[in-house]
């Protein structure tokens, strides 16, 4: 599609009128302004990406339109407007009549949108019934069978009348968009609805998106934080901050050139667009082997809890890691990466198999001796915020290592200790008497990784350390991590599902799919020449960020 | 000085009282804490409920210091022994009517033949105590009553001004702020905690303090029982077996419910299934069924051993322990199963793996990361249960297998006016009496027990 013909299909929207005007909002938490007058304008059949990232206003913004703001919060001033019609003085009654038949928003988490308890055509149906006055009988059944079909489900009969829990998370969104739809909306909200999704299936829910758009021309507000998202399926794209929008284009014009310096700095911050690491040796001492490790979770059944089967969470994976190296573990959620790390750190005890770290068979060992090998093996998770414990302090937490390993003399050594780590990964020492809770997502895994380093580990597992994290942040974190790796020596094993990442830090990188490693070698050969049908699919469905030229090297 | 007599309530009482000191000078050390209870006592309710506790629990620790008089004391009543209430109360306990008499009665509630000057007559004869300061009590009661009252009222309205003017001027001290201004906050309600509701909860309490004051001296407030004993003087003498019931209760049970079910939830495997068939068999078997077979045990127990209690008041304590002891056994299933639902939980944290990780031993894990991350449930539990002990005292007493029935309790209270609610006309201040202060003590502590709630509870503390 040219440039060209972009911006003509937007002029001619444009004369149609707007679908929805957004104008001044200003929506306060108490006294805390979140939304200080924000401005948008959404036009038939057109979709509009809202950027931002977390805490910025964006679900907000998408919450006062259907006027559904939790209690806490109050609109100050401001103005929506549906086709000219104020939706801000609509008594409740009209307001009912708008929700879901011609505004239908679908959220993030399918898993929590859905009653469990109905089956998805039972909720279908009741769409139907309230916004398209359909009662009963054959013709309600089929059009709830024909709208599953409309969104790519197989066999809509018989998806009809199953629950939810027998779905997988990308059918569940599916349901979620036919539920939209049921209502035929001219407008659909949809609150970050691929995130919690992995890469191949996102790609489906978006293609769906795009085409169940085309077919019956409603226009989309889309909220993402995913710039690759936002190019793949926007024809405008408004970028929010703090409860502002600060710049909205294009999308053309916008990864072209965008204006605002924050638009310019959350390109920057694209792990893509961190330089690959050159380093000059890659042949340290094998540190770690892991040999043909199977972890299995038994399946148990009846009154006496025999055991009738098992999961096969990882399934004979071997992998080695030289001292000093990134090793990366890409896969989707499910295949069993996490388990993976910790089968490693014996947290969950593998089944079969051999994990033989620095000479030492870490199956073998147990008790005191396993938790005097700790030190060397560290581990960083996930959620910064479930990673520390929310009565300790930060000076506690780092210390609690050395304590139970016997590094350091005495407290005031270890205290010291404490702030010099706290130093390295840039936190301020003088806070650390505070809780976790007074720190923000970025620098508690900062802590988290002051913590692993205080044993002087040389290994360190990273389950996905920063998927939580906002991309600014984000880029910090394997900034951070590249630079101890280079000053300390230290190998990392890196599970993510985020190939950007793997791209900048990993030396080598292994694909998991289905609890066994499919194919595995250095980075630049797997991802330049991918062999496996499933890296390929893998590899094709991350959407990509036409990266403007005009943006520096931060 | 008189011989002061250590009952085993009294011993684990103080020990309470000292438990709950040290743990306020810990909620003070710690920021997380203070916050929590700071919030517990901004909700309204909440405060006026800790106020109306105070009271309660002054009254229960007045009661708990117990002494045995010296024999010169006079010997109306046979003195056993007796708490700092009974010297602070002493003609409350001492002036004792034949029989029943109404509330701020003059004269017996019965006929009875009276020797009068015109010779034996069946009339409703003076009572000893009640209306004594009377010489026509005909005329003299109304006026005698309000003079009384209003009275009270003034010292009580004078008492309260000199509470308000300490607390706002000790306020103004601390915060450096003038006693005006002060006061103008405390009464527009902007200071942090909700002071004018402490101030006006204790108002109330003054009140009814001074009232029941200078009424009792000339009058029984809440009449005479069958015995002729005064009501308000058992009424009170209640409160300190509800509030031992109500506390020892979880004391006992807390140990099970903690140690059982973080074990269960942390170490899964057997020890987990011997806990969880434990509490299951537990919990299948009505606990009243359990305390009603065990009580007369401990009955039949204490009367073989009879030589090895010193007195009465030493075998009803025995016995009040021993109910808290049967109901503590019998009740921590439904805590122990909370926490080891929620140490399931924890188990999985990642503070906790990591902590694993690090090479942390079990101990310290438990001690360090599960322990303080349940404890908001334990208290929650702590509070709820309390009011839910002081009526199943009430009910246990009420079918003769709850406390002594030398004790004064509201259920022993309640369960011998069931037999004078029969009675024409009907006496009622017995039952009225135990049902009020057990209402009153009920209510503070079910609104405390929300606001601790609301400010504990996770769940609920997102907006």
């Amino acid at each position: 599609m040219s440039d060209w013909d972009d911006t003509t299909r937007w002029q001619k929207r444009r004369e149609s009128g707007p679908l929805l005007e957004v104008s001044g909002l200003d929506v306060r938490f108490g006294q805390e302004p979140v939304l200080r007058g924000v401005d948008f304008t959404v036009y038939p059949s057109e979709t509009l990406a809202l950027i931002g990232e977390s805490g910025c206003g964006k679900t907000i913004s998408a919450l006062s339109i259907l006027r559904l703001l939790p209690p806490a919060a109050d609109v100050f001033s401001g103005s929506i407007r549906l086709e000219g019609e104020e939706l801000l003085d609509l008594p409740e009654r009209d307001m009912r009549k708008i929700r879901g038949r011609r505004i239908a928003m679908i959220f993030q988490e399918p898993q929590t949108s859905l009653n469990p308890v109905l089956t998805v055509g039972g909720q279908i149906a009741e769409v139907l019934r309230l916004h398209r006055g359909l009662t009963g009988g054959r013709e309600l059944n089929e059009r709830v069978a024909a709208l599953l079909d409309d969104v790519g489900l197989p066999d809509p009969h018989r998806c009809a009348g199953e629950y939810p829990h027998q779905l997988s998370g990308g059918m569940k969104q599916r349901v979620m968009i036919a539920m939209a739809l049921a209502g035929d909306p001219d407008l659909l909200l949809a609150d970050e609805p691929t995130t919690a999704l992995d890469v191949t299936i996102q790609a489906q829910i978006l293609d769906l998106i795009e085409n169940l758009q085309e077919r019956f021309g409603m226009a989309v507000l889309f909220i993402t934080h995913d710039l690759g998202v936002a190019a793949r399926i926007a024809d405008r794209i408004a970028v929010m901050r703090e409860g502002r929008i600060l710049e909205t284009a294009l999308r053309k014009a916008f990864f072209d050139s965008p204006t605002h310096p924050y638009s310019h700095r959350l390109f920057a911050a694209l792990p893509q667009r961190l330089k690959r690491r050159v380093r000059a040796q890659r042949t340290g001492d094998l540190l770690l082997r892991v040999k043909d490790l199977r972890v299995h979770f038994p399946i148990r059944k009846g009154l006496l809890r025999r055991t009738v089967g098992h999961v096969r969470a990882v399934d004979g994976v071997s992998l080695e890691l030289r001292e000093g190296c990134t090793l990366a573990v890409v896969g989707e959620s499910g295949s069993g990466k996490t388990t993976l790390g910790r089968g490693i750190l014996q947290i969950v005890r593998p089944t079969a198999g051999t994990v033989s770290f620095a000479g030492v068979e870490l199956t073998f060992t147990h008790g005191r001796p396993l938790r005097r090998i700790r030190s060397d093996l560290q581990t960083i998770f996930q959620d910064p915020y479930a990673s520390m414990n929310p009565r300790m302090t930060v000076d506690n937490i780092v210390e609690e290592g050395m304590i139970a390993q016997k590094i350091g003399k005495d407290r005031a050594w270890r205290q010291a200790r404490v702030a010099e780590l706290l130093e390295q990964v840039g936190i301020d020492p003088d806070h650390r008497f505070r809780y976790p809770h007074e720190f923000s997502g970025g620098q508690r895994q900062r802590i988290c990784v002051a913590r692993a380093l205080a044993v002087d580990p040389r290994l360190i597992v990273c389950d996905e350390p920063t998927s939580s994290l906002d991309v600014s942040v984000q880029s910090q974190i394997l900034r951070l991590l590249a630079d101890l790796q280079e000053s300390l020596g230290i190998a990392y094993l890196f599970i993510t599902h985020n190939l950007g990442v793997v791209e900048y830090l990993a030396d080598e990188v292994a694909v998991m799919y289905q609890g066994g490693i499919v194919e595995a070698g250095p980075v630049e050969q797997v991802f330049r020449d991918p062999r496996h049908p499933y890296t390929q699919r893998l590899l094709s469905a991350v959407p990509v960020v036409p990266v403007p030229n005009a943006i520096a090297e931060p | 000085m008189p011989d002061f007599v250590l009952l085993w309530t009294d011993v684990l009482v103080y020990l309470l009282v000292g438990g709950i000191a040290a743990y306020v000078v810990y909620v003070r050390c710690h920021r997380h804490l203070s916050d929590r209870w700071q919030q517990v006592l901004r909700s309204r309710l909440g405060m006026a409920g800790a106020v109306v506790l105070c009271a309660y629990g002054a009254i229960g620790l007045l009661d708990s210091v117990h002494y045995l008089p010296s024999p010169s004391a006079d010997t109306a009543v046979p003195a056993g022994v007796l708490s700092a209430f009974d010297a602070l109360v002493g003609p409350l306990r001492t002036r004792v009517e034949k029989t029943y008499s109404a509330p701020l009665a003059t004269h017996a509630y019965s006929r009875e033949l009276v020797d009068t000057p015109d010779g034996l007559s069946y009339d409703y004869p003076r009572l000893v105590w009640g209306g004594v300061r009377l010489q026509d009590p005909q005329s003299e009661r109304l006026p005698d009553l309000l003079r009384t009252m209003g009275l009270a009222i003034a010292q009580a309205a004078l008492c309260w001004l000199a509470l308000c003017v300490i607390v706002i001027g000790w306020q103004a001290a601390r915060a450096g702020q003038a006693f005006r201004a002060r006061l103008a906050a405390v009464l527009a309600r902007e200071t942090e905690l909700p002071w004018d509701v402490a101030l006006l909860t204790s108002g109330a309490l003054l009140l009814l303090l001074f009232l029941c004051l200078h009424l009792s001296s000339g009058y029984h407030v809440l009449g005479t029982d069958k015995v002729g004993q005064d009501v308000l003087y058992q009424s009170l003498k209640s409160v300190r077996t509800g509030l031992v019931i109500g506390t020892l209760t979880t004391l006992f049970m807390l140990p099970f419910a903690i140690f059982l079910g973080v074990a269960a939830g942390y170490f899964r495997g057997w020890m987990d299934d011997a806990v969880q068939y434990l509490y299951a068999t537990l919990a299948s078997i009505p606990s009243v069924l359990l305390v009603a077979a065990a009580v007369p045990l401990a009955q039949v127990y204490m009367q073989a051993n009879a030589e090895s209690f010193s007195s009465l008041e030493q075998r009803a304590d025995l016995r009040l322990l021993l109910l808290c002891l049967i109901l503590g056994v019998t009740s921590w299933t439904t805590l122990c199963r909370l926490l080891r639902g929620e140490t399931l939980k924890l188990r999985e944290a990642e503070f906790v793996l990591a902590a694993q990780a690090l090479g942390v031993g079990h101990v310290v894990i438990l001690a360090r990361h599960v322990l303080p991350n349940v404890m908001h449930i334990v208290l929650i539990a702590l509070v709820l249960d309390f009011s839910g002990l002081v009526l199943a005292e009430a009910v246990l007493s009420y079918v003769n297998v709850g406390v002594d029935p030398t004790m004064h309790s509201w259920g022993n209270m309640i369960n011998s006016a069931r037999l004078e609610l029969a009675r024409e006309p009907i006496v009622w201040w017995s039952l009225a009496a135990a049902f009020l202060f057990m209402l009153g003590l009920v209510l503070a502590a079910n609104l405390f027990a929300d606001a601790v709630r609301d400010a504990f509870d996770p769940r609920l503390r997102r907006r």
